[in-house]
């Protein structure tokens, strides 16, 4: 076990490694892109298995085993600041998670995007994501997983963009960075007050880490603006990163926009892993939130405000999902919901609850978006769904798979992994002893939930094909859908399968992830399911999930769409709500009339200042230096030049006239001599005359 | 002025000043060439003639300088006077002119 | 002849004078050399009369004999005889007249300003020739060997200068050499670019 502990950083390595060699690879050479980053992620998946093995089978008494792996990394006058990897269940659990989703994801893609151009560049961009996701859940320092954070949200921004010159594409990757960046700013925040809190920022360090009860116990009493404890300031802060990153209201509005990237993107980092990326933080983190969980006693309001923001996410995610008609769009605000649900099941019922449906929701989610993109793949880049219909007899593997997904979340009792891991929040919820609403919001939620998923399904797979329509006559039945290649289909029917029986690791009969999450030993007892407040939660749990589908094929299945242009059935009931929320309760408008307008407005002024302020003081220098300039110039022409021509100029004139001196004429001559004698003679006469 | 039978020596003094003076400016003043070397003995002769004067004014009885001094100047005021000559012949020879206001070609 | 009467050294100086501005300022070249051969005559005679007699006659011998006549030969052999129509001073001659005006103005002052003006001469006898000869054999043997090679070096400097030599009369042109017969004469190749 030390082995793979101080090893572990080789799972995020691998990835990266060969990230940067196909940065520097060209474009023609797609197989060995292809085969070095799935090969890289086939080791790290490996090499997390081993980490998971390692920790099985071992409990402390206080919690946990944990194992932690620390460096110094920079010093700074007399502090030195220290990183370091950990290896925990939990770190463990999303490891095994995110290589195996990857790996698929990345096999499924060598089909996707065969036909792409830049197939190489986008094995470049998953290879840097999937290094920076792995770094993010094995780092032991606060820092350090913001800077694998950082790196993860400008992984999303490269890939949601991949199709640049698309100009949906490029807005919608700004739109998601700058998104998060608003979460992350205030992450940011959390991150240094915890540090002048605790003075580190590492979260398991033998006992001083600042998630251990040592520093807990020292920090709970402190209370700072409003009366708010300190944990909680912290905790909320870095809450705020979270609900950037997890699509939380308000921060939800770039999830939707970010299906622009290709499905294999979406499926991995806009179902799976990136958005859970805040799940994983709220859970990693959840001493700060509640230290009642490591044994100090301290408030846990943080996380109140944490349940509440993830069930009104549940609840408004799944009404706008109602009334879309991208098939993407609508898995999209499908995963806004489920990670409010998270989030929700983190704040009731803590860390095992919000993990356990993060893990199955990342299976059955990765299976839909992927079967989506089939469906897109064989419809021939089609995502409108009013134009897809009867696939069930063209792409079956795709039915099939799909199918299973869309049974996982929705909640179909007893054989599908979303209906237990959607049946622990639902727990937790009614036990919640600050109020019921939560669970009636998360209710209502699964109810939307089951219903929209059948909507979606009745419109892709049954009834007629209604995707002959675009196409005029004499093209036929070339354009007819037809089912994906196997490089595609065979990663589903994996995710598929796991999204059946991961459900059985944490149901009340043997709650196995549970109790290895929070270090004890699970038992099996089938009575437990018997217990009345179990099954009642359970048995509500079925009938909403039956009334959700019951609804939805009275409304969508039973008389199949015609045509295309065929107004949708609850648009015909309730025009005005279904308008509201196809046009997503105009959140996107909102911001764009108050946010994007102020910051144009300040962008404009920032320019005006900085054109006419600093420019202008910039051009004053240079004139400055012209007119000196101009100056020096004048002076070497008209004083130096001038005076230096002049002399000699002077000196010329002199010469000449003085030549005339020497004329050849003999009586000049003597004249001269006859002025000199002259001239003697007077000298000598005063010479004389003196002496 | 004139009380005594002898004459006070500025009065030979002032006579050799004219006489070279009078040489002077016909040397300079006269194209020929010829009448500048008539100039030029003039001014030799009133040389001579202020070194007589001198010699005869000498309060040293003995003392024969003066005359030794002209009877060699005479010497080379001939000799002087042959070479000139024969000078501006040959010039005459060459320019066909003894113009002096011609003979520039030393011109500077 | 040691005394003379004032009025003998007026007549002889005005005679000088008058005969050497002539002989600068008359326009026929032979007039000027007769008027020179005057004012030289003068001269001897204020030797003469100032007791230098060696030198006097030496004077009317060396000077009038020799020079005047050299010099009327020259202006015969010059064609300066002919009457010059064009004017006969020289440009500037203004400046002339004034520099010997000045000449003489700086010359007078010195003699006046001098204590040896007014000095009257002391009682002395003539010098013989014998005397003369001594000093030339004695005391001033050296200038007279100098002087003797002098005047050959002029003498034959001077038939030198004014011999005729076989191209005179052409003008200026440096002297034909001949050119040696080419017998095998070797074409010249033309020169190249």
């Amino acid at each position: 076990m030390n082995w793979i502990v101080e090893h572990l950083w080789l799972i995020p390595a691998l990835p990266l490694l060969a990230a940067a060699v196909l940065s520097v690879t060209a474009r023609a050479h797609r197989r060995m892109a292809a085969t070095l980053t799935i090969g890289a992620m086939a080791v790290s998946f490996l090499l997390a298995v081993t980490a998971f093995v390692a920790t099985l089978g071992k409990s402390t008494a206080a919690g946990p085993w944990r194992e932690a792996h620390n460096f110094s990394w920079l010093q700074f006058g007399t502090k030195t600041l220290q990183l370091g990897w950990v290896l925990d269940p939990l770190t463990a659990i999303m490891l095994v998670m995110v290589t195996f989703v990857s790996l698929l994801i990345f096999i499924y893609s060598v089909g996707y995007m065969g036909h792409d151009d830049n197939f190489t560049r986008f094995f470049c961009f998953l290879s840097l994501f999937a290094a920076a996701m792995l770094g993010l859940v094995i780092a032991n320092n606060l820092l350090l997983l913001f800077m694998c954070w950082e790196l993860v949200g400008l992984s999303s921004y490269l890939l949601i963009g991949f199709w640049y010159h698309k100009p949906g594409a490029a807005a919608a990757a700004k739109k998601a960075f700058i998104t998060t960046r608003i979460g992350d700013v205030v992450f940011f925040l959390g991150i240094l007050y915890l540090y002048s809190q605790a003075g580190t920022l590492l979260f398991y360090d033998q006992g001083k880490g600042c998630l251990e009860s040592g520093i807990l116990s020292d920090i709970f009493g402190r209370t700072t603006v409003g009366g708010m404890a300190v944990t909680t300031a912290i905790g909320l802060l870095i809450f705020c990163g979270a609900i950037g990153k997890s699509g939380q209201f308000p921060l939800h509005v770039w999830l939707p926009d970010a299906m622009e990237g290709p499905t294999p993107v979406s499926a991995l980092i806009h179902a799976a892993t990136m958005v859970a990326a805040g799940v994983f933080l709220v859970a990693r983190v959840f001493p700060l939130l509640d230290p009642n969980s490591v044994g100090v006693s301290g408030p846990a309001s943080a996380l109140t405000v944490v349940t509440w923001i993830g069930a009104i996410t549940a609840v408004f995610a799944a009404c706008i999902a109602v009334a879309q008609t991208d098939i993407k769009r609508i898995l999209a605000y499908s995963t806004v919901s489920q990670l409010g649900f998270m989030m929700m099941g983190l704040g009731v019922g803590g860390v095992a609850v919000g993990m356990f449906h993060l893990i199955t929701h990342a299976f059955f989610k990765a299976l839909l978006f992927l079967g989506a993109g089939s469906v897109i793949h064989g419809c021939h880049e089609e995502q409108d769904i009013r134009k897809m219909g009867g696939l069930k007899k063209f792409m079956p593997v795709t039915f099939a798979t799909y199918a299973v997904g869309m049974m996982a979340l929705s909640g179909v009792p007893l054989f599908f992994s979303g209906f237990w891991s959607k049946d622990e929040i639902l727990h937790a919820a009614h036990d919640w002893p600050v109020s019921r609403w939560p669970f009636y919001l998360g209710a209502f939620g699964a109810l939307l939930t089951a219903f929209y998923m059948t909507r979606q399904v009745c419109y892709v797979f049954y009834g007629k094909n209604r995707g002959a329509e675009k196409t005029g006559p004499g093209h036929g039945h070339q354009h007819a859908p037809h089912e994906s290649p196997s490089v595609m289909t065979i990663p589903l029917s994996i995710l598929a399968v796991f999204a059946v029986v991961l459900g059985f690791i944490g149901t009340p009969v043997w709650p196995w992830f549970q109790n290895y999450l929070a270090g004890t030993s699970a038992a099996f007892g089938f009575g437990e399911i018997l217990h009345p407040e179990i099954l009642h939660v359970l048995l509500l749990s079925t009938a909403i999930v039956a009334a959700g589908i019951g609804l939805g094929w009275w409304l969508y299945g039973r008389k199949p769409i015609e045509s295309s242009t065929q107004v949708d059935v609850l648009e015909k009931l309730r025009p005005d709500i279904f308008i509201l929320l196809q046009n997503k309760f105009y959140v996107d408008e909102f911001y764009d009339a108050t946010i994007i307008r102020f910051n144009a407005w300040w962008a404009g002024f920032c320019d005006t200042l900085d054109y006419w302020v600093w420019n202008g003081a910039v051009l004053a220098v240079s004139y400055a230096v012209l007119g000196l300039s101009w100056l020096d110039r004048v002076i070497d022409e008209y004083v130096v030049n001038l005076g230096f021509d002049e002399g000699c100029r002077g000196v010329n004139r002199g010469g000449g006239w003085l030549s005339h001196l020497q004329n050849g004429r003999v009586q000049d001559y003597m004249r001269v001599i006859g002025v000199a004698l002259a001239a003697l003679g007077l000298l000598l006469l005063w010479g004389c005359a003196a002496s | 002025m004139i009380s005594q039978d002898h004459l006070p020596l500025h009065y030979y003094l002032i006579l050799s000043a004219l006489l070279f003076a009078v040489g002077l400016a016909g040397a300079l003043t006269r194209r020929n060439a010829i009448l500048v070397l008539v100039g030029i003995e003039l001014m030799l002769n009133a040389a001579n003639l202020n070194f007589i004067a001198f010699w005869r004014y000498n309060p040293n009885p003995d003392s024969l300088i003066g005359i030794m001094f002209v009877i060699f100047s005479i010497a080379v005021a001939a000799a002087e006077a042959a070479v000139g000559l024969a000078l501006i012949i040959r010039i005459y020879r060459h320019y066909h002119t003894i113009n002096l206001d011609k003979m520039d070609s030393l011109k500077g | 002849m040691s005394h003379i009467t004032p009025i003998a050294f007026a007549i002889i100086t005005a005679l000088t004078l008058v005969s050497a501005i002539a002989a600068m300022s008359l326009r026929h070249l032979v007039h000027c050399a007769l008027c020179l051969a005057v004012t030289l005559a003068g001269i001897a005679a204020l030797y003469l009369q100032l007791g230098a007699a060696f030198v006097g006659w030496a004077q009317i011998l060396v000077y009038i004999g020799a020079v005047a006549i050299l010099i009327v030969f020259a202006i015969l052999l010059t064609r300066s005889s002919e009457a010059e129509p064009r004017p006969i001073l020289s440009p500037y001659w203004g400046v002339g007249i004034a520099i010997a005006v000045l000449v003489f103005g700086v010359l007078a002052k010195a003699i006046f300003s001098s204590s040896l003006a007014g000095r009257l001469p002391p009682e002395k006898a003539d010098p013989t020739v014998r005397e003369i000869g001594n000093q030339l054999m004695t005391g001033y043997v050296l200038p007279l060997e100098v002087i003797g090679l002098l005047l050959t070096a002029a003498a034959i400097g001077a038939v030198i200068i004014a011999m005729k030599d076989s191209t005179s009369g052409r003008l200026a042109s440096p002297p034909i050499v001949p050119e040696p017969a080419q017998k095998n004469a070797r074409p010249e190749t033309p020169p190249a670019h």
